[in-house]
């Protein structure tokens, strides 16, 4: 059980960074209050759901970037879906990266695109870091009630 | 339990306990947020991945079918949608004779003033910026319940 109350506060604090660091933002903790107990790992589903288009979507303008001339309307739409995504999950990092991607892609300027590209990976990695041994922490720990059941 | 659809005379929550959304998205994971928050708060839902699925849903499709429409008290849509905006569900969905009574709720991530109004105009019930909370939800509820046409 103590190890239990290590871990759980391991977690805590992994959870705080998320959002003293802004990569992740008030949406997702809307996302978590919709978790119940026929529902334990919504915001895990919900996140899994997220990784899986994002990991897609920017592979796919990674790929479309290589092309010549770049089909700039398409990888607009993308972006736009994943603008959406990010944002309904409350990934705020790679939200704001989006954004200032798309305002480049206005400009057509390819060499900033790509550039500013990069961090948009950069976020997408750094929030998928974090976030997937949060996850396997948390399936480890268990829901709330199983911990403060008395031994 | 009502007859025929949904009365025009009644709120959307009113005499009912379990509302039948209809939720209209593209997205699978705003379908699944939006599935969840109206199931929280006592809904059946039907989810839809875009315009005309939600058509054929009600009846208003290829194949007029019309067992749906007593079942359906509200329809929430995503503007934004690849084929039939939500705009458009809307209009067909108030152009129908036997749909025209249901009120419909948009829902986009853009807060484009010209776009809420041409969707109000049009017959909308209300307009939701996304991403969607609890109290949107709660707000949903508490002012189609005061709505009497």
């Amino acid at each position: 059980m103590e190890d239990n109350k290590v871990l759980r506060q391991q977690l805590a604090t992994m959870r705080q960074s998320f959002f003293d660091e802004g990569i992740l933002d008030k949406h997702y903790v809307q996302v978590e209050e919709l978790e119940d107990k026929d529902n334990p790992h919504f915001a895990e589903e919900v996140m899994t759901m997220f990784f899986r288009d994002s990991t897609k979507l920017i592979a796919t303008v990674e790929h479309a970037l290589e092309k010549s001339p770049c089909d700039l309307p398409k990888m607009d739409k993308y972006l736009h879906q994943l603008k959406g995504s990010s944002s309904s999950v409350g990934a705020s990092t790679v939200w704001s990266a989006i954004n200032k991607l798309r305002e480049i892609l206005k400009d057509g300027d390819i060499e900033r695109f790509k550039t500013q590209f990069l961090c948009l990976r950069d976020e997408h990695e750094k929030l998928k870091g974090n976030l997937e041994p949060y996850f396997q922490l948390l399936r480890q720990v268990g829901p709330v009630e199983t911990a403060q059941r008395p031994m | 339990m009502e007859s025929g659809f949904a009365s025009s005379s009644k709120g959307f929550m009113e005499n009912v306990d379990q509302p039948h959304v209809l939720a209209v998205d593209d997205s699978d994971i705003d379908r699944k947020l939006i599935e969840k928050l109206l199931k929280n708060f006592s809904c059946k839902v039907t989810t839809a991945e875009n315009g005309p699925m939600a058509l054929e849903f009600l009846g208003l499709g290829d194949h007029q079918n019309h067992s749906n429409i007593s079942k359906v008290n509200l329809v929430i849509t995503d503007y934004c949608m690849p084929g039939m905006t939500g705009y458009e569900l809307l209009k067909k969905i108030k152009e129908s004779s036997v749909m025209k009574e249901v009120p419909v709720v948009i829902m986009s991530s853009e807060n484009i003033p010209n776009r809420i109004n041409k969707c109000l105009e049009e017959g909308a019930q209300m307009f939701m910026l996304k991403p969607i909370k609890q109290s949107d939800i709660k707000q949903l509820r508490c002012h189609l319940m005061n709505c009497r046409s």
